[in-house]
């Protein structure tokens, strides 16, 4: 029993973090039906910018978030602009997956050059601070971890929800082609929402970091369960990716914590294929119209 | 026309091992053949079903383990007896490929392509922990074959060949069939297909199990070869990269596009990885040629040929 709780701690606190990574993937297939399998690759990216940072100026990962945030936004509107912006539009679908896929692979070149295949982790002072619950030990760290998230997360849905930009992308979301006559520059918010989805791996990526060792080929690891997020709650669903991020990381935790820690890296692929059986659409996609 | 075509094509490859090659031109063909038949393979679903399977390394992978696993409980007198398992090998890829197609195919392109790749890397994950199987990050020993050492890779190289002419031989079936004709309609509009009633489900399912089953063939003839094989390099995401790749290459749905585009980037690939040697920098060369093919070439070599020709 003790166990099973310390295992659903964990799995929540985590959950924060791939919710921020989920909640950025979601959006770029509500908007663009784009699924981004440079996700991964950029919150790795983003966790060796912190690293760098941390190591050069001894810049605490949590503070430089601004700074990976804003530079990873840019590289996402170079991405969109650059590589999805050309594709034609009957295979884009297709096509826009494997250009994804090669700007991963990309990603993962430049940064094994950059830094070689080591695993890199930022020890910050505070790494090993734990307080006690009851008695359960919790990290400092994943709290703060936890909180950020959540505030990251408060942001997105301030920007979504009170921003002019943000109800642009609600409507690309809900009837694209409505939203284009209404006058909607498609191509902009196009451009602008993969930023912002590569913002959200930039903040994640410096969480990330921070409770995890990571290398170049890390990536692969976090595309698969993101991949599966995002199918669960429903793909362009914010709201689902957060929830399917709570779900996933919980049972992954809970089954390390009481089974073993090599299946809950299976954890996800069951819970994906028992959904694919039973709602294909997600827990909270639609059939049809987009949802956010 | 395209009997003869095929003909000359075979008889050439048939005939290229007599002119005593040195060892590293006939490993580069062996490679160079592993990845035409992987791609006409991959052509199957993702080209003519238009299901983009990013998952094929996976089967790779249990081709690989399952010939493996029989070399390992089974003594052979020759050292041709693997190859007579390929069958095998072939069936089990496929009877693994068949539930999870029938489970998988439910969803349409996007989210199939997510769940494949999915399995991917659970299929990794799988052959790294399964230590009792598959030996885990030690690797898996296969017998060393004992062929003399001038002509060594020419078994492997036929086996190969004969590999080609099957998944080319389906392919050409399938463009000629009810069968294929299925999969074109299921790729166009699947929900009018269905409405009119095509066995929508039913060809799908079947071209993904062929599909992953030729694929794991050829998994066992290259862990034949390497002799020894380890979880990161059976089930490796470049190798199914490659299959898309080399299809989008070359042409899609098209007999000859995924054999040009194969012939064309693994000699390419074999050639960076020469000079660029182990540093990652190969990576970063391959990813940008990708971009380049998609950017620049996205309907592929044989189909803007045939189009050019009939303009």
């Amino acid at each position: 029993m003790h166990a099973l709780i310390q295992g659903v701690i964990l799995g929540v606190l985590t959950g924060g973090v791939y919710a921020l990574m989920a909640s950025g993937q979601t959006l770029i297939f509500g908007i663009m039906k784009v699924i981004n399998l440079a996700q991964g690759a950029f919150v790795i990216l983003a966790a060796y910018l912190a690293y760098q940072l941390f190591v050069s100026f001894g810049v605490d990962p949590f503070l430089s978030i601004p700074v990976t945030t804003v530079v990873m936004f840019g590289l996402g509107v170079g991405v969109q602009v650059l590589f999805l912006r050309p594709l034609r539009r009957e295979d884009k679908a297709e096509l826009s997956l494997l250009v994804t896929f090669a700007v991963a692979l990309l990603v993962e070149g430049v940064l094994s050059v950059t830094w070689n295949t080591t695993h890199r982790s930022i020890n910050t002072s505070y790494a090993n601070d734990s307080i006690s619950l009851w008695s359960f030990q919790i990290t400092e760290v994943r709290l703060w971890a936890f909180l950020l998230s959540l505030a990251a997360l408060g942001g997105l849905y301030l920007v979504l929800n009170r921003t002019r930009f943000g109800r642009a992308v609600r409507a690309t979301v809900q009837n694209p082609d409505a939203a284009l006559l209404l006058g909607v520059e498609a191509q902009r918010v196009s451009a602008l929402g993969f930023g912002l989805g590569a913002a959200t791996a930039a903040a994640a990526g410096s969480i990330y970091g921070l409770l995890y060792p990571f290398n170049a080929g890390s990536h692969y690891d976090l595309i698969s369960r993101l991949l599966s997020i995002v199918v669960l709650g429903g793909m362009g669903s914010v709201g689902g990716a957060v929830i399917a991020a709570m779900i996933v990381s919980t049972s992954s935790a809970v089954v390390a914590s009481t089974l073993s820690p090599v299946w809950s890296e299976m954890t996800f692929f069951v819970i994906l294929l028992l959904v694919l059986l039973i709602r294909p659409q997600g827990i909270f996609g639609t059939a049809g119209r987009g949802a956010i | 026309m395209s009997f003869l075509r095929g003909g000359a094509f075979f008889a050439a490859l048939v005939a290229l091992p007599l002119f005593g090659f040195e060892h590293w031109v006939m490993n580069l063909l062996v490679f160079v053949l592993i990845a035409a038949v992987l791609a006409s393979a991959w052509n199957l679903v993702g080209g003519f079903a238009g299901y983009p399977s990013l998952g094929h390394a996976a089967f790779f992978g249990i081709g690989a383990y399952t010939l493996g696993l029989i070399c390992k409980g089974h003594e052979f007198a020759s050292p041709y007896g693997p190859f007579f398992w390929l069958p095998v090998v072939g069936l089990v890829g496929a009877l693994i490929g068949w539930p999870f197609a029938a489970v998988s195919m439910r969803t349409r392109a996007d989210v199939f392509a997510i769940v494949t790749i999915t399995l991917l890397f659970v299929a990794q994950t799988l052959a790294f922990n399964l230590r009792g199987i598959t030996g885990g990050a030690q690797g898996l020993a296969l017998p060393v074959a004992r062929f003399p050492v001038e002509t060594f890779e020419w078994p492997y190289y036929y086996v190969l060949v004969i590999l080609l002419a099957l998944a080319m031989g389906l392919t050409f079936l399938t463009m000629r069939s009810k069968v294929g004709l299925a999969l074109v309609a299921v790729r166009a509009d699947e929900d009018k297909a269905r409405g009119i009633g095509v066995p929508v489900t039913g060809v799908k399912v079947l071209a993904f199990a062929v599909s992953v089953g030729l694929t794991a063939m050829v998994g066992g003839v290259w862990a034949y070869y390497q002799s020894f094989i380890y979880p990161q390099f059976a089930v490796d995401p470049l190798i199914t990269i490659a299959m898309v790749l080399m299809t989008f290459l070359g042409g899609r749905a098209t007999l000859w596009g995924p054999i040009i585009g194969a012939f064309i980037l693994e000699t390419g690939q074999q050639y960076l990885a020469y000079t660029l040697g182990g540093s990652r920098f190969y990576l970063i060369a391959y990813a940008l040629v990708f971009l380049l093919i998609m950017l620049v070439l996205p309907r592929g070599i044989v189909p803007s040929l045939v189009r050019r020709r009939s303009a």
